[in-house]
């Protein structure tokens, strides 16, 4: 698997919350504040992002973690970790 | 492959359910007795839901055992005992009265699951006002349309919510002459035209007495979603109560030491029914949990909580499923007894699956906004048979109905026959009324039967299985979505001809909300668009109603009358054979 930068992560993220709720400026999106508490997401919405995350980065995300992703700077530290075991 | 019934030996139970035998029960209900589990107002002034489920405890033995045990999303816990909530409520009652709101009046709460909503909806019952509770998760344009049919002239909100989703629409709403706020802000700040709640809770007296109240006066209004038009508004009245209280004793076997949580918003009718009023008239505790759906913390809300009985929905189980029994198994759950589910028809994998992570099986059920409380179900002394919503309660008389002519049905007998599921009427917790459309709900009804407007069949064994909707109704995540209510927001953009919004099959959620569009000349559908569009949608309606999916076409099929048939979408959605397209517009 290739190595992924937090940028690129972070990145990854942004574009699958796009898809998901597009009417978010990712500009205005606070690192450290859970994202549910900023986007209109539901459950299923939120269920749907790790899934497009996991498809853009092929990082695989265990249910258990879930609760790790609910901030923006969770989820890259996270998601970065995970990368780097799976290398 | 496994014994597709799911045998309750008596001796696998760990406490004796409290309807033993199902036959027997049914056989010797009556409303009458049922009933008599009701105090009643204090020197036989009727009967009222927020006495029943907290005043009369308070007074009681009871008084001092948790009512609602509050878990915050950030791990707080705050217990509110039977003579707290009886306080509290009073005080909410006495804001109301000093405010110079009637009984009757329209009390809107729009809140995620914070004590206050819990305490605004009983002590808005206390002052005989009718209680709405409004799903959080509604964008502006839903809670504009439900605040303005029921012309309702108080809401409590949170400062946030307010801010986000109630102030721009507040021009539009004429009627509401107080809001009051939760200050949930980082940095209180005053909102012109809104009062702070917990000051005025501060000032008001914690003694209130209710006034007298039938059980034919209304309490609850709750919105659902019909195929065309606005939401309807489903009335309930107090006497509606013995039902809730009832319900949860047969159904979902309610025992004085239980500790409940039932996981649904009060925005819908199940946390209503059963998030507040339910557990409390039956004086056990339960659980509230602000937080939003996730496993773990589920999971582990159930160990150390100590959960006894538990209510929740198909779509968080197969989100649970996701993970499998490996992580349920990280947790022990040995309080654990009775899982009930309701919103949709449970899958039967859903079903062994609970057997599976929890050595329990998860008890379907179904009812829906308008009957108020479970009408059919399965219960902890009757085998189950996975897939199936299970046998009418005592007191509830259910069928299978066609339609033979103009309003005219006919009951059907043979089993396995498909056809619309009827109740006989009479229960006490059955809708009196749409709010201001009396025809609307005239046309519920076929001379005794109350017509659900969901396909059923009923087998040899007398279980009942759900097959469809009788309408273009969306069924997501245990929620019904109208088809109009979202096509209209659409329709509100420049870009959009035409929409038609179905529910696509989907194995977390039932259906999804997917919208098919047809864009005016000048417009171009591509990717940009498309979000834009989404954005749009969610921006009004909100997450729970918006569309998750669109898809672009030239045209929409509709009929030579012009209506969209909605129906073909749907078929070639699911690549099953059109049907009968005769009346398609453009076809010989």
């Amino acid at each position: 698997m290739t190595p992924r930068s937090r940028e690129e992560i972070r990145q990854a993220i942004v574009d699958a919350l796009g898809g998901i709720a597009p009417e978010i400026d990712p500009g205005s999106i606070a690192a450290d504040l859970p994202l549910r508490e900023q986007i209109d997401m539901d459950s299923f919405d939120f269920l749907n992002l790790i899934i497009r995350v996991h498809e853009i980065l092929g990082i695989d995300i265990p249910e258990q973690d879930y609760a790790k992703l609910v901030t923006l700077n969770g989820a890259v530290e996270y998601l970065a970790r995970r990368c780097a075991a799976q290398q | 492959m496994k014994n597709h019934i799911i045998s309750k030996e008596p001796l696998n139970l760990s406490l004796p359910p409290v309807m033993a035998d199902y036959a027997q029960m049914r056989a010797g209900f009556s409303w009458e007795m049922a009933a008599r589990n009701m105090a009643g107002l204090p020197g036989g002034k009727g009967i009222n839901i927020a006495f029943e489920a907290v005043d009369r405890h308070a007074q009681g033995s009871l008084s001092k055992k948790i009512a609602l045990r509050w878990l915050g999303k950030s791990g707080e816990t705050r217990d509110l005992s039977f003579r707290d909530l009886a306080e509290q409520t009073s005080r909410f009652a006495n804001v109301l009265a000093g405010l110079g709101v009637q009984p009757g009046e329209r009390v809107f709460v729009l809140a995620g699951r914070i004590p206050e909503l819990y305490i605004a909806v009983l002590g808005a019952l206390k002052q005989r006002c009718v209680a709405s509770p409004l799903f959080s998760a509604f964008g502006p344009e839903p809670i504009h349309t439900r605040i303005a049919l029921g012309g309702g002239s108080v809401l409590v909100t949170t400062a946030n919510l307010y801010r986000k989703k109630v102030a721009d629409i507040r021009m539009r709403l004429p009627h509401l002459r107080h809001v009051l706020l939760v200050h949930d802000d980082a940095d209180p700040m005053d909102i012109p035209r809104t009062l702070d709640l917990a000051s005025l809770m501060r000032a008001a007296s914690p003694a209130f007495v209710i006034g007298p109240t039938s059980g034919e006066d209304p309490a609850l209004l709750h919105f659902t979603s019909g195929t065309t038009g606005k939401p309807k508004g489903a009335v309930h009245v107090h006497g509606a109560v013995i039902a809730h209280d009832v319900t949860g004793k047969v159904a979902l076997d309610f025992h004085s030491d239980d500790v409940f949580w039932c996981t649904a918003d009060p925005g819908w009718v199940t946390g209503t029914s059963y998030g507040i009023i339910s557990p409390l008239t039956n004086g056990i505790s339960s659980v509230v949990d602000e937080g939003d759906f996730d496993a773990e913390r589920w999971y582990r809300i159930l160990a150390e909580q100590d959960i006894s009985v538990w209510y929740t929905a198909p779509t968080a189980v197969r989100m649970m499923m996701k993970g499998g029994t490996g992580q349920v198994r990280q947790h022990a759950f040995p309080k654990l007894r009775f899982i009930a589910s309701v919103g949709e028809p449970l899958n039967p994998q859903a079903v062994w699956w609970g057997m599976e992570a929890f050595g329990l099986p998860i008890h379907d059920n179904w009812w829906q906004t308008e009957t108020g409380g479970i009408m059919i179900a399965n219960y902890a002394a009757m085998d189950i048979k996975p897939g199936s919503m299970g046998k009418p309660l005592p007191g509830i008389e259910a069928a299978i109905v066609k339609h033979c002519g103009a309003n005219a049905i006919e009951v059907v007998t043979e089993p396995g026959t498909e056809g619309e599921l009827a109740l006989k009427r009479g229960w006490p917790s059955m809708f009196r009324g749409y709010l201001n459309e009396d025809e609307r709900y005239r046309n519920c009804f076929s001379g005794e039967w109350y017509l659900t407007g969901d396909l059923a069949r009923c087998d040899e064994d007398g279980y009942f299985w759900f097959v469809g909707r009788a309408d273009d109704v969306i069924k997501s995540s245990g929620h019904l979505i109208g088809p109009f209510e979202v096509e209209s927001a659409l329709m509100e953009h420049a870009a959009v001809a035409e929409a038609a919004v179905i529910g696509k099959p989907d194995p977390v959620q039932l259906e999804t909300v997917k919208a098919f569009v047809a864009l005016n000349p000048g417009h171009v559908a591509n990717e940009t668009l498309r979000r834009e569009l989404l954005g749009f949608a969610r921006k009004r309606l909100g997450a729970a109603v918006a569309p998750k999916e669109i898809e672009f076409m030239d045209n929409l099929p509709k009929t030579r009358s012009g209506k969209i048939m909605r129906r073909l979408l749907k078929s070639r959605e699911l690549g099953l054979p059109e049907g009968d397209t005769s009346t398609l517009e453009g076809s010989a």
